[in-house]
């Protein structure tokens, strides 16, 4: 840990960053407040309506479905991810040429625009082109992601996952290299089994990252958008609208400016206040020890 | 040993789940519309690059790559530029409102960019900048520069700071000192930075697809285009998304010693 000296000239070094998220963060952040308080029906008729349009957007029950589907798909995305990402991230060999190839590997899906996961898994689902679909349904299994409910929600899980387990893994990989060997030998002299020596080595020292990834899990499966939206359009019905889906819809669709913008304010507070609730938690938790 | 087998088996199943989508997209995009329709093969039977050619020939198709590459360098340069001083003062000094600052900075990548979506239209048509590449790039700024302050900070904290200080005792000017020793020293994290500047800068559509029309549109909104009367062209569609892959491919072999070394300092 540095020991930092106190400098206020520092600001001058943080200044272009300030200015830039200034930009492009405070101006856009203030229209929209803007907007949520007023009715705007041409640039010279606005007029302010305090808190009508929040008091409406939460009796609306398009926003409680989506609101509802979307923390269920986002738990859900953490209680497969996490998990798997630890086991992929143990398996991972240690070194050499096959360790740098594997990470190359497990990068891929990081890397690809996510529109065009949305298209990988649009065309490897469908039942007449696609291999997957087509697999599950010569094995007599009635798959079709475009009309069925339970499908498209399974066909999306299975998309995020494999679109983002990579993350998870490539976290707790480094996480794992920066253990001591000597914790290690120190198990073995113990005797430890294997599940002790993940218990009580591994997994404790796994906490930091573990809280980076589930943090940028959980932020990103929020806010997620592209990759729904190609695969099944928000369907069947509106079983796969997410919350930034009906947003959109609300905002450019539709052009219900005031509705949209007071949504948008309630979405980022609800983003913002289950992070701070995890991360003051996990904070509590190691003071408590 | 059986350990070790059982783990080798369990990664090459988990890298083969990865990759079967991929083999299959590719796969799509060296066959022929008629044989996509038609039967399900594994290897393509007539084998063709057409699909390939349509891209290549059509500047509507190609220029989006063109587009998507300008304005994801534009940002991973922006991105170093303001995230490195912001980063080195955060590592190595405390001033009047530092940490209300860094957190506030990471609040803008919780930011759920469908928010700003209609905001951002308004702001940079306003200022005359709307379907631009810069647009784009200052747009992508918004998730960018916190992950680069954040991920900096933590490769400048390993760099002891008795290195700065023996630096100015010889007579180092601050620029000097920063160009010539500090930032050779954390190269990797720099190549780690930049590495996720272009990722999330190349795989983001939304706001990308919102602020260019013409001028600017990236690849991801042009690909929308093989839906057409007829239904849609999936080969040119797979071929297309075959090619969004390669950038990414190429970034991450140039940087793979970097990120590796990344990883190893466990600073990711």
């Amino acid at each position: 840990m540095i020991i930092k000296t106190e400098n206020n000239k520092a600001w001058w070094l943080v200044l272009p960053v300030f200015l830039l998220v200034a930009f492009s963060a405070v101006i856009p952040l203030m229209t929209v407040v803007n907007y949520s308080v007023q009715d705007i029906f041409d640039q010279n008729n606005a007029y302010f309506v305090g808190v009508e349009w929040y008091r409406e957007v939460l009796r609306d029950p398009r926003l409680h479905d989506s609101l509802l589907r979307q923390f269920i798909y986002s738990f859900s995305v953490l209680a497969i991810e996490i998990p798997l990402g630890i086991g992929v991230a143990l398996m991972m060999p240690t070194q050499g040429r096959m360790g740098s190839l594997c990470l190359i590997l497990l990068a891929i899906p990081l890397l690809i625009p996510w529109n065009v996961v949305g298209t990988i898994w649009q065309i490897f689902g469908r039942a007449d082109i696609g291999l997957f679909g087509w697999a599950l349904n010569a094995m007599g299994i009635d798959y079709n992601y475009a009309s069925n409910t339970a499908d498209a929600w399974a066909t999306v899980l299975l998309m995020d996952v494999w679109h983002w387990t990579s993350l998870v893994a490539l976290l707790c990989y480094s996480g794992l290299r920066a253990i001591p060997e000597a914790f290690y030998q120190a198990a073995e002299i113990d005797r430890a089994s294997k599940w002790a020596v993940f218990r009580y080595i591994q997994l404790p020292r796994l906490k930091s990252v573990l809280v980076i990834g589930i943090l940028l899990r959980f932020m990103d499966s929020f806010m997620i958008y592209t990759e729904p939206f190609v695969l099944t359009g928000g369907g069947p019905g509106n079983s796969t609208t997410f919350l930034s889906q009906t947003l959109t819809k609300m905002a450019i669709g539709q052009f219900d400016l005031g509705p949209a913008a007071a949504f948008s304010l309630i979405y980022f507070l609800i983003v913002l206040l289950v992070s701070w609730l995890f991360f003051t938690t996990i904070t509590y938790m190691d003071k408590a020890k | 040993m059986n350990m070790t087998k059982r783990k080798t088996f369990g990664i090459t199943l988990y890298i083969l789940f990865l990759l079967v989508p991929i083999y299959w997209l590719v796969n799509m995009s060296f066959k022929t519309n008629e044989e996509i329709l038609g039967s399900l093969s594994l290897w393509p039977s007539n084998f063709t690059f057409d699909n390939y050619m349509v891209i290549f020939t059509d500047s509507t198709w190609y220029s989006g790559y063109i587009n998507s590459i300008i304005y994801v360098s534009m940002n991973v340069v922006i991105t170093l530029l303001v995230a490195l001083p912001a980063a080195y003062a955060f590592s190595r000094y405390r001033f009047v409102g530092d940490k209300h600052l860094f957190f506030w900075l990471l609040t803008n990548r919780m930011a759920p960019p469908a928010v700003f979506l209609l905001p951002f239209f308004q702001l940079y048509s306003s200022v005359g900048l709307f379907d631009t590449h810069i647009a784009v790039a200052l747009a992508h700024c918004l998730f960018n520069v916190p992950l680069a302050v954040w991920i900096l900070e933590g490769f400048m904290s390993g760099v002891p700071r008795e290195i700065d200080e023996t630096a100015y005792i010889d007579g180092y000017s601050f620029p000097r000192f920063f160009g010539r020793i500090f930032l050779p020293m954390i190269r990797s994290g720099i190549g780690v930075t930049a590495f996720f500047a272009f990722m999330f800068s190349w795989v983001e559509l939304l706001l990308a697809r919102t602020l260019t029309s013409v001028e600017a549109k990236p690849i991801a909104a042009i690909m929308t285009r093989t839906v057409g009367a007829t239904g849609v062209d999936w080969g040119v569609l797979a071929a297309a998304g075959v090619l969004t892959i390669l950038p990414g491919l190429l970034v991450i072999w140039f940087v793979r010693n970097h990120v590796a070394k990344g990883f190893a300092l466990g600073r990711v």
